[in-house]
């Protein structure tokens, strides 16, 4: 028994499986997730504002600095028009932000280190952008988008092309660096976590090795992936803003 | 008398809040439009993945196209190309000086 259990594997890849609660095969842990992020920002903000202080608690300071910050994020980024996509702004930050924070979480899961999940979302921010762009300049939009003015006509074969590849490509840089950056952090924490289990198998020198070396190494990357979660969730809003920007401006 | 007790607070209270780094955080989001990753290490990540990503995408243009035309290596070549030079532009304007 100790010598199968003294070849413990490296599962890193592991920890992010799907695998269904509450008895449904349609609903995993994923989604779960999901509706209790969003819960959780509903309640802060429901909560949080409640009492409607002219000086705010700390709960409802926390709900006004959310707001504030997001939506001085699109004043900034996109203009004075930028407070029509303030909602849909605010609801992918918060969406990004507790998914990459709940996962941070032990036992808990990250549903943003599914490609799935960041493809739909890059998707339907890139629908929306293009929606947006037709509606604020028609065909206009595409003309001047995908064909920059006072380009010689020959060369649009080329152009256009390439602004399109550009254009999609959106939907990659995006998708792929939330993913990226989620499943790399959990990845490592698998691996620094596994390798203080292998250690402490050595009796009180492993474990004194285990402590100064993985463990550390563990509380440390803890605390930069705290750093990414905020970070990526912050980047993925701001590049949304960034292409609502480019929507509404033409550039 | 009340007017210049007030400012004298606004200022004072600016004083303590530059002190202490408070009103610091607005102006980078703003100064810098593509400005994402200050480290090199970032900025290195962000323009590989702008090349990566275009290429995909180019590839897979080409791929399925090449599939609709039934013209099998020539599209997804010319894509390639395409794709690069789709890449070099998501790079210039990540990293383009701002134009305003």
């Amino acid at each position: 028994m100790p010598a199968e259990a003294a070849q413990p594997k490296i599962d890193v890849l592991g920890q992010f499986r799907l695998s269904p609660v509450l008895g449904s095969v349609n609903f995993t842990q994923a989604n779960a997730l999901m509706i209790v992020g969003a819960l959780l920002v509903l309640a802060l903000l429901y909560y949080g504002m409640k009492p409607r202080a002219v000086v705010p608690g700390r709960l409802q300071a926390a709900a006004e600095l959310c707001y504030k910050f997001v939506y001085d994020m699109c004043v900034d980024q996109i203009g004075e028009e930028g407070r029509r996509f303030f909602p849909f702004v605010f609801t992918l930050f918060f969406f990004v932000l507790m998914g990459n924070l709940l996962g941070l979480l032990p036992y808990s899961f990250t549903y943003t280190s599914h490609i799935a999940v960041t493809v739909g979302l890059a998707i339907m921010v890139i629908i929306i952008v293009t929606i947006v762009a037709f509606v604020e300049n028609g065909w206009h939009f595409v003309t001047e988008y995908f064909f920059p003015k006072g380009a010689p006509l020959v060369l649009a074969p080329l152009i256009v092309p390439i602004e399109v590849i550009s254009y999609l490509s959106r939907v990659v840089s995006l998708s792929v660096r939330l993913f990226a950056n989620m499943v790399a952090g959990h990845a490592m924490f698998e691996v620094a976590g596994a390798f203080t289990i292998m250690l402490a198998g050595f009796g009180v020198i492993g474990i004194i090795a285990a402590v100064i070396g993985p463990l550390a190494v563990n509380v440390v990357l803890y605390a930069f992936e705290l750093l990414v979660a905020c970070l990526q969730a912050y980047v993925f809003a701001i590049l949304t803003c960034i292409y609502l920007h480019d929507a509404v401006h033409l550039h | 008398m009340s007017e210049e007790r007030g400012t004298s607070f606004h200022e004072r209270l600016r004083a303590a809040r530059d002190k202490r780094g408070l009103d610091a955080k607005p102006q980078p989001s703003g100064a810098e439009l593509g400005g994402i990753g200050g480290t090199a290490l970032g900025i290195g990540l962000r323009v590989g993945m702008e090349l990566v990503s275009a290429m995909v995408v180019a590839v897979v243009i080409g791929w399925a196209l090449d599939k609709l035309f039934h013209t099998t290596p020539i599209l997804m070549a010319v894509f390639v190309l395409l794709g690069g030079a789709a890449g070099v532009l998501n790079v210039y304007r990540a990293f383009a000086p701002p134009r305003r």
